[in-house]
């Protein structure tokens, strides 16, 4: 990205290092944020230097639960590395399930049938809702309110988690979707079910709206905290809401409109102070977007097969290639990139993590800010370590 | 004005809290060992082995095929292929597991064994009360422990036992169709040939 002539001199300076020199007379304070620590969300450390209360210097430290995905996935089939993707990012498992059946979709070119693809937007977009609420949930927890917002939003994850219980028999590691189409078909009694839990969801966000948008003490907290500049957003890969937060209009259903996007008029909320509070506001936003998805979705969606009857889901060797599969995940861009040599099990499997690929700008958004708010700022990344480490 | 924000907020907290008290559908969590919510028919809780008849040993489903073994994601299934062929409960001779265990602290609840299974032989249960004090032996089960009767099947997951069922009766019908055709041709055949001669009786 070029920055343009006329901007500000600190903005043409963002990719410098910036070295804050230490004030006063004491030495610097190397303190361990975690790796069990009730703000990181799972085991994550932040070794962090600081200057009174100032950071001088932040080094994350993560792999704390590696548990080698990438290199099981080559050893086992196609298949068998679908139950392994729910548990990347244990909170929205279904879009994982989603962004690595598209990736083998495209690997054998495997056409999915119109009423999967509505399924699929479904749950994805409840996912989506219950991620963002959760995770506003999070945020307003680490800034001390320990409690209340995070329940309200417990509340209303339980009730979509119901939902996929009914129909995916899991709460949270769903295992649903399949390589050309899902695995079981939804009845009506479960789309009149969403249904009902849908037509409640606009009530919560305006519920959760009213208890925390205007709220001074978390305005105080979370306005100009941790600024992510456009430009740096753009040169780390950050995807997601914290991008959009960012003011970069980059969503994914807009630009790939993969599945059948393109069917569903939404907005693409975007932020125009780069801090905390945007992200915490972008999240709320994309809620109220996500809802008028699924209530189309649900509204238009057709009869017939969830599942292409020529698909097979196992013993099938892929014609030797590539394919990367991406989706726009509640944290970002998930994709997965596979490489076939023509065997039973891929030859090389990748994930494209967002919380990871997040996180690498932890330390330029802390740099400078008190202790106490680079708790907030890891909380506005919205991570899961289980897809951070896989 | 500062702090309207945070009155609107606590304006939020005492509906809910006031509410809680005259509605039921504010009251969302239960005291779960004494209060339970009805199970979801759907949920599914480790793999168990379905059998046709009383006897369990004689009627599993289960021919050894060793496909969930393969496809199983974290490797959890171990099972023994029998030398010998034993009638199924259709009548016709297949093998069986002369051992079939499932190491239920591995076990991931996947459900792709069932989905792989060919004979519906293997079944998701939703009994999840299940902790142990012993590590090794308590959660490696044996056939014996796995096997469960169909009837058990259909309580837990009626939609989905029907459908099984009916495509299994399907199948069986095909096949019986299948074998009477094939006694008739051979009956036929066996008529166009000529009789063989009449033997005499002794003497």
């Amino acid at each position: 990205m070029t920055i343009p002539a006329h901007a500000p001199e600190q903005l043409k300076n963002w990719n410098r290092p910036r070295i804050i020199e230490p004030g006063g007379d004491g030495d610097l304070l190397e303190v361990a944020m975690g790796p069990h620590h009730p703000s990181t969300h799972g085991v994550f450390r932040m070794d962090v230097a600081l200057d009174g209360e100032r950071v001088i210097r932040l080094k994350p430290v993560f792999g704390y639960l590696h548990r080698n995905h990438e290199k099981i996935a080559e050893s086992v089939s196609y298949l068998a590395s679908m139950p392994y993707t729910d548990r990347l990012d244990y909170i929205c498992s279904l879009t994982n399930n989603w962004a690595y059946a598209l990736a083998v979709e495209k690997l054998t070119s495997q056409e999915v049938p119109e009423r999967a693809e509505y399924l699929r937007v479904i749950l994805g977009e409840l996912t989506r809702i219950q991620n963002h609420a959760s995770s506003i949930g999070f945020l307003i927890q680490e800034m001390g309110a320990s409690g209340t917002p995070l329940m309200y939003a417990f509340r209303e994850r339980e009730k979509i988690l119901d939902l996929f219980e009914a129909l995916t028999g899991s709460r949270m590691m769903c295992n649903y979707m399949r390589f050309g189409g899902c695995r079981v078909d939804a009845s009506a009694a479960w789309l009149d079910a969403a249904r009902k839990v849908v037509a409640g969801l606009p009530g919560f966000v305006d519920e959760f709206d009213q208890l925390l948008s205007s709220n001074e003490i978390l305005m105080a907290r979370t306005q100009g905290v941790g600024i992510l500049r456009p430009e740096l957003a753009v040169n780390a890969g950050v995807t997601g809401p914290m991008l959009r937060a960012s003011g970069i209009n980059y969503d994914i259903r807009k630009v790939d409109s993969y599945g059948i996007y393109n069917r569903f008029p939404f907005r693409v909320p975007l932020g125009d102070h780069w801090d905390v509070y945007d992200r915490f506001m972008i999240r709320m936003l994309e809620m109220r977007e996500s809802i008028k998805i699924v209530e189309q979705a649900l509204k238009d969606i057709p009869a017939g097969p969830v599942m292409d009857p020529k698909a097979k889901i196992r013993g099938f060797r892929p014609k030797a290639g590539e394919a990367y599969g991406r989706i726009e995940a509640p944290k970002g861009e998930l994709g997965f990139y596979l490489i076939s040599d023509g065997g039973p099990n891929p030859y090389r499997y990748r994930v494209r993590p967002p919380s990871l690929i997040n996180l690498t700008v932890l330390e330029d958004m802390c740099l400078g800010s008190d202790i106490a708010d680079v708790v907030l700022i890891f909380g506005s990344v919205d991570i899961v370590l289980g897809e951070v480490d896989r | 004005m500062l702090g309207e924000g945070i009155l609107k907020g606590l304006a939020e907290t005492a509906k809910n809290f006031v509410g809680s008290f005259f509605s039921a559908e504010r009251m969302t969590t239960v005291e779960y060992p004494e209060e339970r919510i009805a199970p979801i028919e759907a949920a599914r809780v480790f793999p168990f082995l379905v059998y046709d008849g009383i006897e369990w040993d004689a009627g599993l489903r289960c021919v050894a095929c060793q496909i969930c073994e393969k496809e199983c994601p974290p490797k959890c299934i171990f099972i023994e292929k029998s030398k010998d062929k034993k009638p199924d409960a259709v009548g016709k001779p297949q093998f069986y597991p002369t051992r079939f265990d499932i190491d239920i602290s591995v076990c991931m609840s996947c459900q792709i064994c069932v989905e792989v299974c060919p004979f519906e032989a293997i079944k998701m249960d939703n009994v999840f009360e299940l902790s142990t004090d012993d590590r090794f032996d308590g959660l490696l089960l044996d056939r014996k422990q796995l096997a469960k009767p169909n009837a058990y099947y259909h309580q837990i997951h009626p939609t989905e036992a029907a459908v099984v069922e009916a495509r299994l009766a399907a199948d069986r019908a095909k096949s019986d169709a299948k074998q009477t055709a094939a006694a008739i041709a051979s009956a036929i055949k066996g008529a166009e040939r000529p009789l063989p001669p009449p033997t005499t009786g002794g003497d």
